[in-house]
């Protein structure tokens, strides 16, 4: 074993490790493990019975598997975001009760009851819609990522924060159940609003801060779902409940929690969320607007600053996610040495449009710094781009939309930094 | 739904297109006759479901058997109400760069100034310059192009509308909706003072508000990435001796500003054994203590015995109301374990504190009066207080225009004397 630990952190779980590393060297021991040879409770008495939880909890020994913020961010957590725990998590789906959290006036609790849902503007017929009358309509099931188009936003002027739930966390995945916007437009009638090339559908929520978008007519008409279900059970308050919109691949900020109405118009409101933020300046002080797709990214997950190596040499599983909001992710490259060469990870399952890929790749690990980094390819043939790329184009004080390829430093003791490399 | 297809006809299938189709198919609904009466079915469902909708055309009108109202309706599913016209001007509020959707009104700034330091002032500052980390709404002209841009309503927002749309939807904090049209003119007005922007007469109206162009409004591009970006970056990568050399050129933890997981202080951030487990959820807390269940059965641990057993005395559904009624606050105030003072001061055992008496907090020049006299408070002062907060504490900065009911009064009482008051 050349694993050896240094800092305090990791010599704790070095405790841990060691009684793994027992297990793990089976072959070389030479006392018998007490978990197998001596009778454990567990396999004695009895465990719960069923109810003990009717809606059920990770296990306790889950508990730092939470979304966590950063405080210094924001000036209060009402209007504020935090981070999914993706270092912690494998496969593509987000849990919900993890799944990163955005407000802008806070989380508030809307009853089916008194959800309504209104579409004017340049409809037929303008309309109100109670929940009861969105479950009536023809509905579909989607999995799609939703990204903060401020994740990452916080690295544009170099590695700040050390871990890969603050620096990639602002994502999430789920399977949406819900009826697509067009039934909904359809239904009031779109003939008044004659050509609808150049129409918009603007839309917004039922909170205090109503977070309205803009969001042109050929992608309401395209893939944009009005959900109310998300994983299979209803959408968590923090998300929405109880129907948000899913503007897939375009960024989270668009995707309007609370959904409560539509307007059809002959141009976009011009709303302080597309205006004020959620716009893009480049070095010479002008900025991009309706800078709305998500472009491909992705992140090694393990290991990475908050999932060290504890398990020592040999045999090691890198595995991370991609993503694109153009379509399907058909590729994920993998550097071990911060760029100078590359290889092919293994997608865990065929990327779907717009959504999660796990991707891995199974090595050996020998001990030595490795400088990792993942880089994704979608169906359009973009490649994610490295962060001088994108500040050559951009300057550093774009705020959102940093896609750059990220780096970890895996160091000899297994432990893993965010870094910058040249 | 002619145009529909036009546009993406060939992309219309599954379920929906199929379905949709056969309803056409059946169609015998002229386009222009109101549809009221196809929808009658839904629409009576719904009314009967609403509190506060208009039943009367639903009584006007004879139900109709749902099949038939499935087959009329030209737009498929004959599901949902029209939307009434009362309903739509009330949410229908957005406003739009050439001024579509402003009310009549008009405020001017020296109106602005006091409505300004009345309601926003207390996170923006009283000249717009912003406190802590609420958002600063003045100054930072020329400096996008900066190393740390400044954008402010006058060097960045692009139009006027924007700004008036926001303040009267969304503003202020925690209060939102509550001003009137007039008001939202004058702290547009004062937001373009406190700019440079306009001169200390300004009056801003309905009238001359598209008139106005913001400084930054050439300051933006539709998004050129297909350009700039995506031509270079659409080609097959490089595999083998990419670069010649790599080298670290910064590290995150030499900034140590990642939050601490463990709460010991130290950057490290490794949670596996199961020790730090419950110390890394501490930190990671952020929701406003209060919104944890304050029952009579759990005083805060050092309280007194005597206020345990005051505490056990009060109601607990009132006091669950009461926690309902303080979301209110929450935007300013905090309660329970840990409470800090945030824009407003925390509010543990706020019975019996003296008026504006948390030191180190920066109180309005009513509340250091009142403190100065010795007031304290009781549940007469409190109910006073939070009745209408102005008169009773002249100047105060408290943006919050009061509770209206009785009932919620009493709640907030008691949900602040279980919180150890």
């Amino acid at each position: 074993m050349t694993f050896r630990t240094t800092r305090r952190g990791l010599l704790k779980s070095g405790i841990a490790a060691g009684a793994t590393a027992a297990s793990a060297g089976a072959a070389l021991a030479n006392t018998p493990d007490p978990l197998i040879t001596e009778l454990q409770d567990w396999a004695s008495g009895t465990g719960d019975g069923v109810d003990a939880t009717p809606y059920g909890l990770p296990i306790e020994y889950e508990s730092d598997v939470i979304r966590r913020n950063v405080e210094w961010l924001t000036a209060d957590t009402i209007s504020s975001i935090n981070f999914t725990p993706i270092h912690a998590l494998d496969g593509t789906i987000t849990p919900q009760g993890c799944a990163f959290e955005r407000h802008h006036s806070g989380a508030i609790e809307l009853r089916k009851d008194d959800y309504r849902l209104m579409i004017n503007g340049l409809v037929d017929q303008p309309l109100v819609f109670s929940y009861a009358d969105l479950e009536r309509f023809p509905r579909e099931n989607h999995v799609y990522f939703c990204e903060c188009a401020a994740n990452t936003g916080m690295e544009w002027a170099g590695a700040q924060l050390n871990g890969a739930q603050f620096t990639h966390g602002m994502i999430h995945n789920m399977e949406y159940s819900g009826v697509p916007l067009r039934t909904l437009l359809e239904e009031a009638g779109l003939d008044t609003a004659g050509d609808l090339a150049g129409k918009w559908v603007y839309v917004e929520g039922a909170d205090a801060s109503s977070n309205g978008r803009s969001i042109p007519m050929e992608k309401a008409l395209d893939d944009c779902l009005v959900a109310f279900k998300a994983n299979g059970e209803a959408l968590r308050k923090e998300h929405g409940y109880p129907v948000r919109l899913v503007v897939p691949g375009w960024e989270g900020n668009m995707w309007v929690k609370w959904l409560r109405r539509i307007e059809v118009m002959d141009g976009p409101v011009e709303s302080r969320e597309e205006t004020s933020k959620y716009t893009d300046t480049l070095a010479d002080g002008t900025s991009r607007k309706w800078t709305w797709v998500m472009d491909a990214k992705s992140v090694i997950t393990s290991p990475s600053p908050q999932s060290p190596i504890t398990h020592g040499t040999g045999p090691v599983v890198i595995s991370g996610l991609a993503w694109s909001g153009h379509g399907k992710i058909t590729r994920v490259d993998v550097s071990r040495d911060g760029g100078m060469t590359w290889e092919t990870a293994r997608l865990g399952k065929q990327g779907d449009s717009k959504a999660l890929t796990r991707f891995y790749l199974d090595t050996e690990w020998n001990g030595e710094d490795w400088l990792l980094q993942s880089r994704a390819i979608d169906e359009t043939g973009y490649v994610q781009p490295t962060k001088a790329q994108l500040r050559e184009v951009r300057g550093e004080n774009s705020i959102y939309h940093n896609n750059c390829i990220q780096t970890w430093h895996l160091k000899a003791n297994g432990e893993a930094e965010n870094v910058e490399v040249s | 739904m002619s145009k529909f297809l036009n546009i993406l006809g060939p992309a219309v299938g599954g379920a929906a297109g199929v379905l949709g189709l056969a309803y056409v198919a059946a169609d015998q609904f002229v386009a222009d006759i109101p549809s009221v009466a196809p929808r009658m079915v839904t629409f009576a469902t719904a009314a009967t479901e609403a509190e506060e909708t208009d039943t009367t055309a639903a009584e006007a009108t004879p139900a109709t058997p749902q099949t038939e109202t499935v087959a009329a309706n030209t737009s498929g599913f004959g599901l949902g109400r029209p939307a009434l016209a009362e309903e739509i001007a009330a949410w229908d509020l957005d406003v739009s760069p050439d001024g579509t959707g402003l009310p009549e009104g008009r405020g001017d700034v020296f109106t602005g100034e006091e409505v300004f330091a009345e309601n926003c002032a207390i996170c923006h500052g009283d000249f717009a310059e912003g406190v802590d980390n609420w958002p600063v709404l003045a100054g930072g002209f020329d400096t996008l192009a900066d190393k740390d841009p400044v954008k402010t309503v006058g060097s960045y927002w692009p139009y006027l509308s924007t700004v008036w749309d926001y303040v009267n939807r969304s503003m202020p904090f925690g209060a939102a909706q509550t001003l009137e049209p007039d008001d939202v003119y004058a702290i547009v007005a004062y937001i373009l003072y406190s700019n440079d922007l306009v001169d200390d007469d300004f009056e801003l109206s309905h009238e001359n508000f598209a008139e106005f162009e913001m400084p930054n409004a050439g300051g933006f591009v539709v998004d050129d990435r297909p350009e700039t970006e995506y031509v270079n970056w659409r080609s097959e990568p490089c595999m083998t001796d990419c670069k010649q050399s790599v080298e670290i050129t910064m590290r995150a933890t030499v900034l140590d500003v990642t939050p601490d997981e463990e709460g010991s202080g130290e950057a490290s951030s490794m949670s596996h054994d199961s020790g730090t487990q419950m110390a890394a959820a501490t930190p990671a807390a952020t929701e406003v203590p209060a919104a944890e269940e304050p029952t009579a059965e759990e005083p805060a641990e050092d309280a007194p015995a005597v206020q345990v057993a005051a505490a056990a005395a009060i109601d607990r559904e009132l006091v669950k109301s009461g926690e309902k009624v303080f979301k209110k606050c929450k935007a300013c105030h905090q309660i329970g374990e840990g409470a800090q003072n945030k824009t407003g001061p925390q509010l543990n055992d706020v019975f019996g504190r003296t008026i504006g008496g948390i030191d180190g907090f920066k109180y309005s020049k009513g509340f250091k009066a009142a403190a100065d006299e010795g007031r304290v408070w009781d549940e007469a002062a409190m109910y006073e207080f939070l009745s209408k907060p102005k008169s009773f504490i002249k100047g105060t900065k408290m943006s919050f225009s009061g509770l209206k009911k009785d009932s919620d009064l009493e709640a907030i009482t008691a949900f602040l004397k279980a919180n150890g008051g």
